[in-house]
């Protein structure tokens, strides 16, 4: 301690609260994740593999590592061939309303998974109340075509396509206009600047985006959830679930080692984005120029068509079937002028004691974690940014993981490690509060990234005139460092309050009655056939994201650079 | 009250040294200008005064209070040092009112609402600031964001004033207007003042004493007057007012003064009496007159206009190079003659 304060010269205080404030984020982010670690690798307390190897063994087992690398792999090659489609002309060509785009383009990746898959099976299949309507219907008793591997391929590549969308369109706007114009000076034309010039420079940031696709439709629930669970197709994320929701605990042991083996593929996943990350940042530097705007010419009014199109097709017309679904009487009912009742939402959003309790739940949930976060993540970002010891750089490298690794992982971790209390008898499994500390791990980063960006910004001197005054640590923390980040901390807040409010994955597995969150409610109003007020309450939710993310939008100018997530 | 005292201070940065066995003090009251080329670790002393950095090495007081210690450990943090910090980014707080800025100290000091009031407003009125009062700092020029940070650099009393190269990011004539109000405010309050800049001429213009530093270290520590005519080694000369350093030959000493051979001329020359012997002078065009008998034959390589007058850059048939002044106009290629008059010596290895 003496010598971190001998370094850096500020007041002990300073590097007190940092490892307090570390110590109390350490445990809450990364105590799980070793936890779970342990669990795998021991039996009774013995290092022992035996475990491991007779669950690995199982036939369940390897069919659903092979299903989730399949639905994962192309999955994430149809989000990268829309994604870097959109990409590419967005960045670099001269089209218009491009703001509007992008945001349309971000709407996919917020609206949780097993509402995009409810509303995708309301325009598809024999019962969809909207091709009824049109008349357009499969005949009775066709299969439905999303409950299959090709569904959830779909799916997956459509929610997950705006991932590669930013994280290219972030590269490609790092390259300078001038790098372009040089490669046309020195004589290469159209194509060929393309793949000699423009490519090779996005390369790395197009594979750091493929590689969290990966990871985030592999550890995707919602999806497979409602796809492949009816077609008797499961993942290993599903896997879990529905050994945990048919046995309960006592294969908590079997199913630490399934979330194990999903951790050990997303932790590879991982892996592999930061090495084509840390390669990117080599391009970068240095370019401070006009982003490129290739003139598109004749081509941009059937281009912009062609875009908005798709955007309306994967973003308008599911929500029309959500829409249709909510509005009739009885599943499979036509909608006709005559057969429109507001039922449904009436029943689900007033009547249902289940529903209410949900809101409640979710809201308090999501807000409780949103201000929880802030408390935490302001200071420390605050002093990790001004002393950087080796611990808070350590644990810079590893706070994205409870976010990165896929949710069973994270809840699995949760249980083993909360479901009994060291030294009593007490346990928080079926307590809401086994949810709340498993949002506060996996939301840790969401929070914690944008106000440490916005912190970065931050120009040093104005903490330190306020130290030359003889303002004390705490008295600058709450007069200067907080008003000023504050912006970034309510867009962390939103991001986060959004997030929580729509989550599945983790509820999901720790759920008890009492405790149901939006998610798992809508997941099983569908499960049990109450499709109508399924959808009633999706269109709800999804209402409330883009109100929210509206709100980020509106006020993203005051933002600093790097703090929204759809403004790179 | 307030004397600074540093005894073989150190810093090092990851094992490169930036400030090396600094020892010096600056009486209380004074006007110090810290002078140094880029790097030479001005603003490293004046963070380790502040409390912002810890010295590797040596100790600091203040009075009679001790601020920092290397050997003991003991590091005052910054907030208990009583010190003004007046930064080049002038480090407004851009969420409070010009008024809360400067108020802001007193707070901390849980003055009450009167006592407040009346200091803040004084200080405002001090740096000419009493319109701006309910501004935010966005919305203020360059010149009056400084002055707010000036006044609530002092509404709190400090016994030090820290200036870390504060007009900086100012055009020149907003410059001039500044350094007013810098000296006004020094004489004013007697507060002890250290001021980093890189402008040779603000020093001079504004300083009691001036510390011309170069990699770390001291080089010399005196009065703008003594810097200039008085350098004790070739950097200072060099770096003060564009002096040519020129070795010398064959000096001889009769009684008090000083003789020796410079450029092939026998020249009379000035030293300080406890110099046994000087190998350098510095050549500035006060001590060179142009003229046609002058003994030192040069040519003129670069005629300059200064307004008034023409620096005359010549090459002496010896290879040095030598800055005369003259007011009549001379082409390039011509050539004239030097004389030089009582130039400083000193000794250099
Ligand atoms: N935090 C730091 N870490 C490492 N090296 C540093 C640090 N701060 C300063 N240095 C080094 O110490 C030396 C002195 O720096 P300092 O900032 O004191 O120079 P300066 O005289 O103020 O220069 P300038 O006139 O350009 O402001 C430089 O070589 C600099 O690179
Ligand atoms: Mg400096």
């Amino acid at each position: 301690m003496m010598s971190v304060a001998q370094q850096n010269g500020g007041s002990r205080s300073e590097a007190r609260l940092l490892s307090a404030i570390l110590i109390v984020a350490i445990c809450l982010t990364l105590a799980p994740v070793l936890r779970l670690f342990v669990e795998g690798v021991t039996d009774q307390g013995r290092p022992s593999l035996t475990l491991m190897r007779d669950v690995l063994a199982q036939p369940s087992t390897l069919s659903a590592l092979k299903h989730s690398l399949v639905t994962a792999g192309f999955g994430t090659l149809v989000s990268l061939v829309l994604g870097a489609a959109f990409a590419f002309l967005v960045a670099l060509t001269d089209l218009r309303a491009k703001a509007a785009l992008v945001f349309c383009l971000m709407i996919p990746m917020m609206i949780p998974p097993q509402i995009t898959a409810l509303s995708w099976t309301q325009i598809m299949g024999p019962s969809s109340v909207l091709l009824k309507t049109l008349g357009i219907a499969p005949p009775l008793g066709a299969p439905q075509p999303l409950y299959s591997p090709q569904g959830i391929i779909f799916l997956l590549g459509i929610q997950h396509m705006s991932i590669i969308f930013l994280t290219l369109r972030a590269g490609l706007r790092s390259i300078p206009q001038d790098v372009v114009e040089a490669a046309r000076i020195s004589g290469a034309k159209g194509l060929r600047t393309w793949w000699q010039v423009v490519m090779p420079l996005t390369l790395p940031s197009l594979a750091a985006g493929t590689a969290i696709t990966f990871v985030t439709a592999l550890g995707n629930f919602g999806i497979p959830a409602m796809l492949g669970i009816p077609a008797d197709y499961a993942t290993l994320p599903t896997l879990v679930y529905q050994k945990l929701a048919g046995m309960g605990t006592t294969v908590l042991a079997e199913v630490s080692v399934l979330a194990m083996l999903i951790g050990a593929v997303a932790v590879a996943g991982i892996l592999l984005q930061r090495l084509c990350q840390s390669r990117q940042r080599l391009h970068l530097v240095g370019s401070t120029s006009r982003p490129l705007a290739l003139p598109l010419g004749a081509a941009r009014l059937p281009v912009e068509i062609l875009l908005w199109a798709v955007v309306f097709a994967i973003l308008v017309l599911p929500m029309f079937g959500l829409l249709a679904t909510s509005l009739v009487p009885a599943y499979g009912v036509t909608l006709r002028f005559d057969t429109v009742t507001l039922a449904s939402w009436y029943e689900v959003l007033f009547r249902q004691p289940v529903t209410s309790r949900a809101f409640a739940n979710s809201f308090g949930l999501a807000a409780g974690a949103s201000a929880v976060l802030v408390m935490i993540c302001l200071p420390l970002a605050w002093l990790m940014e001004r002393r950087k010891t080796r611990l808070a750089r350590l644990f810079d490298s590893l706070l994205d993981l409870p976010y990165a690794l896929p949710g069973v992982v994270l809840s699995i971790a949760m249980i083993l490690l909360l479901i009994k209390l060291p030294f009593t008898e007490a346990t928080l499994y079926g307590t809401i509060w086994i949810i709340f500390l498993a949002y506060l791990a996996r939301f840790f980063a969401v929070m914690f990234r944008p106000v440490q960006a916005s912190l970065k910004q931050f120009d040093p001197a104005m903490d330190e005139a306020a130290q030359s005054v003889g303002a004390s640590l705490y008295r600058r923390l709450r007069d200067v460092i907080f008003p000023l980040s504050a912006p970034a901390a309510a867009a962390g807040a939103i991001l986060v309050f959004l997030t929580a409010f729509n989550e599945l994955t983790v509820s999901a597995l720790l759920w008890s009655s009492g405790t149901e969150t939006l998610g798992v409610v809508i997941f099983n109003l569908d499960d049990s056939g109450e499709t109508g007020m399924a959808s009633a309450l999706a269109m709800t939710i999804v209402f409330v994201v883009i109100v929210l993310m509206a709100l980020i939008q509106l006020f993203s100018r005051r933002f600093p650079k790097g703090v929204v997530p759809w403004q790179t | 009250m307030a004397d600074i005292d540093l005894s073989s201070v150190g810093k090092t940065f990851a094992g490169t040294p930036a400030l090396q066995d600094i020892t010096t003090r600056f009486d209380d009251g004074e006007f110090i200008a810290l002078l140094g080329p880029s790097g030479c670790g001005k603003t490293t002393l004046l963070r380790i005064l502040a409390g912002f950095e810890t010295p590797t090495s040596g100790q600091i007081r203040i009075g009679a209070r001790e601020m920092a210690n290397a050997q003991t450990g003991v590091s005052l943090p910054p907030e208990e040092r009583n010190i003004g910090f007046v930064f080049q980014s002038y480090a407004l707080w851009p969420h409070m009112s010009v008024w809360r800025n400067v108020s802001y100290p007193l707070e901390i000091r849980r003055f009450s609402k009167s006592e407040i009031a009346r200091q803040t407003d004084a200080a405002l009125a001090s740096t000419g600031l009493e319109a701006y009062a309910d501004r935010m700092p966005s919305d203020l020029s360059g010149g009056q964001r400084q002055r707010v940070a000036l006044a609530r650099c002092l509404v709190s009393d400090p016994c030090a004033v820290l200036l870390d190269e504060p007009l900086a990011n100012l055009d020149v004539a907003l410059r001039a207007t500044m350094q007013g109000v810098f000296t006004d405010f020094h004489k004013r309050t007697g507060a002890t003042m250290v001021y980093v800049t890189h402008d040779q001429a603000e020093a001079m213009a504004m300083a009691d004493r001036i510390a011309v530093m170069d990699q770390g270290r001291i080089q010399q520590f005196d009065t703008p007057q003594t810097l200039y005519e008085r350098p004790k080694n070739r950097f200072v000369a060099e770096f003060v007012g564009r002096g040519t350093v020129v070795p010398v030959q064959e000096v001889t000493q009769a009684g008090g003064a000083r003789q020796a051979r410079i450029l092939g001329a026998e020249v009379a020359v000035q030293s300080a009496r406890a110099e046994k012997q000087v190998s350098h002078v510095c050549l500035r065009p006060e001590n060179l007159t142009i003229s046609e008998s002058g003994d030192l034959r040069s040519k003129v390589a670069r005629v300059t206009y200064m307004g008034g007058k023409y620096l005359l850059e010549t090459v002496t048939d010896c290879g040095a190079r030598l800055f005369a002044e003259t007011r009549a106009r001379f082409d390039v290629g011509a050539q004239l003659g030097l004389t030089i008059t009582t130039p400083w010596a000193f000794s250099e290895d």
